[in-house]
């Protein structure tokens, strides 16, 4: 099958590089020579789902570097997984895009948080910072997984401990790309269904029995640990370098509910937040040029 | 003596190593062992009174379990290595050192009706990191093909145990164990998170794993 989509547009170049024994994909977009610009995906997602949203920024004389996390997309399906693992990986990454030097970046969901966090951890790698609803918030977020919660039922850890004992064979469920799309469209019941279609077409692998997402079958929503989601809001004060916050109208299954009110007082220094009519948690991809037009007035021309 | 024998146990993509120390009829006893360390590999003295069978597991990195490729330890992932081998054995009371009493008190609490009490000991890994966020470097390490894994050394040296977290298990312990005092500690050094634990209902302390093991026999 060759997927298609209005303004999608297969990465430029896509290859694998060794994080620390795990294979990371990286999929990039523009001119090899072109200033980076690194792109971090939310969790359950894949780097593929910037397909339309990336090629705007790669005409505009970006080179746009994005990758999967380990366990999603193209990348390798690891023994284990971890908030701390995915900042090592995205270092690691960072390195391989940009050396030492500091470039912007823009991340979605978990991959925005994950970009607020590696900017706390290691400040130099950034210029400046847009974070699509990955925000943190008192609430807790629906796709990070297994250790990110606090939920403490009794029976959400022994749920999640039989999930354990099953993954050794656990697989996706297989079916036709209609029926992948719709499972999806639960999940992300704002986007269209033509949308849907094309990312079972770029994110999901075709056997006998039918297609599968290619996300690692051992990941699932939910788990729990000591991690309390408001431990990070006070931590975006610290961020030394340019930051935008974009938030959304619509509330939805994935969005992580995050509100101006709960930004503005751990707003950085000279930061901004704002929230976007019109559009649910993946603004970028319903609102692809909009929200990419607010962006690159923020981020300013290539450099 | 020497282990009697070993059952490999798969959790996800990694095999566990179970190890009899001692087989026997009666109740389990399930040894776990402390951050960086294995399994012994035979009956600890403190456990001769011990008349059932006794095992000991290696957890993902350590002993002759599986070193993971790239780390992404948790203590949560650890307690569901604990949970494969309590599926295993069907029920069994534990003796966890220092990491391993952690994540004893972690599947006491979550698996409360199949494990006949914890004791908390001493041992390598038991204050764990702090108990609210810092900012932790990026740290990354060499590969090794043998154990410990470095990784497990480093990501299980510095997770986040706060108190009431820990605490919360102990409630779990307590609500779902028929045990009076489901939760043992002889630990002399107490982080933070132990501390919490021994103030709460349910835990008792003792002056040596012996004394508490004969609370649970």
């Amino acid at each position: 099958m060759t997927p298609e989509f209005p303004g999608a547009r297969t990465p430029d170049r896509e290859y694998t590089i060794d994080a620390n024994g795990v294979g990371i994909a990286i999929h990039e977009w523009g001119d090899d020579d072109a200033p980076p610009l690194m792109m971090a995906h939310g969790g359950f997602d894949f780097a593929r789902t910037f397909d339309v949203f990336a090629p705007i920024f790669a005409d505009a004389g970006w080179r746009v570097v994005s990758w999967d996390h380990r366990g999603h997309g193209d990348s390798g399906h690891t023994h284990l997984y971890s908030w701390e693992a995915d900042l090592r990986d995205a270092s690691v990454v960072f390195d391989h895009a940009a050396g030492r030097a500091a470039v912007p970046a823009i991340g979605h969901s978990k991959g925005g948080a994950l970009c607020l966090n590696l900017a706390d951890a290691e400040p130099f790698r950034f210029r400046k910072i847009v974070n699509i609803d990955g925000m943190p918030s008192r609430r807790p977020v629906p796709d990070v997984a297994e250790h990110e919660r606090t939920k403490m039922l009794a029976g959400e850890i022994t749920d999640w401990l039989d999930h354990r004992a099953r993954t050794a064979t656990a697989e996706r469920k297989p079916g036709t790309v209609d029926q992948l799309a719709e499972r999806r469209r639960r999940l992300n019941p704002r986007l269209r269904p033509d949308w849907l279609r094309y990312l079972v077409g770029v994110g999901a692998f075709e056997r006998e029995d039918g297609w599968r997402w290619k996300l690692d079958p051992s990941m699932r929503f939910g788990g729990f640990g000591p991690w309390r989601p408001e431990w990070a809001l006070p931590k975006m004060a610290s961020l030394g370098v340019p930051f935008y916050g974009l938030l959304v109208e619509h509330e939805e299954p994935m969005g992580w509910g995050t509100t101006i009110d709960d930004i503005v007082p751990f707003l950085p220094d000279g930061g901004h937040v704002e929230e976007v009519a019109g559009v649910g948690h993946f603004a970028h991809i319903e609102q692809p040029r909009e929200t990419a037009a607010r962006i690159m007035e923020f981020l300013g021309r290539p450099a | 003596m020497n282990a009697v024998s070993t059952v490999v146990l798969t959790h996800n993509k990694v095999e566990l190593a179970l190890h009899t120390l001692r087989a026997a009829d009666g109740p389990n006893l399930l040894l776990l062992h402390g951050l960086g360390e294995a399994s012994p590999t035979t009956v600890p003295r403190w456990a001769g009174c011990w008349t059932g069978a006794v095992h000991a597991l290696d957890f993902t990195g350590h002993g002759s379990s599986t070193v993971p490729v790239g780390g992404g330890y948790t203590a949560e992932m650890l307690m569901a290595d604990a949970d494969m081998a309590i599926a295993h054995l069907g029920s069994a009371t534990i003796v966890g050192r220092g990491l391993g009493a952690y994540i004893g008190l972690l599947i006491g609490g979550a698996r409360a009706d199949q494990v006949g009490g914890v004791v908390l000991a001493d041992g390598p890994g038991i204050s764990g990191g702090a108990t609210t966020p810092t900012s932790q470097p990026v740290v990354t390490a060499d590969a090794v093909d043998s154990t410990p894994d470095p990784y497990a050394i480093i990501e299980l040296g510095r997770d986040l145990r706060p108190p009431d977290y820990a605490t919360t298990f102990v409630r779990l312990a307590n609500e779902g164990s028929d045990l009076p005092e489901p939760i043992t500690v002889t630990a002399k050094f107490r982080p933070r998170w132990l501390r919490a634990v021994v103030d709460e209902p349910g835990v008792r302390e003792a002056p040596s794993i012996a004394d508490a093991l004969s609370r649970y026999a």
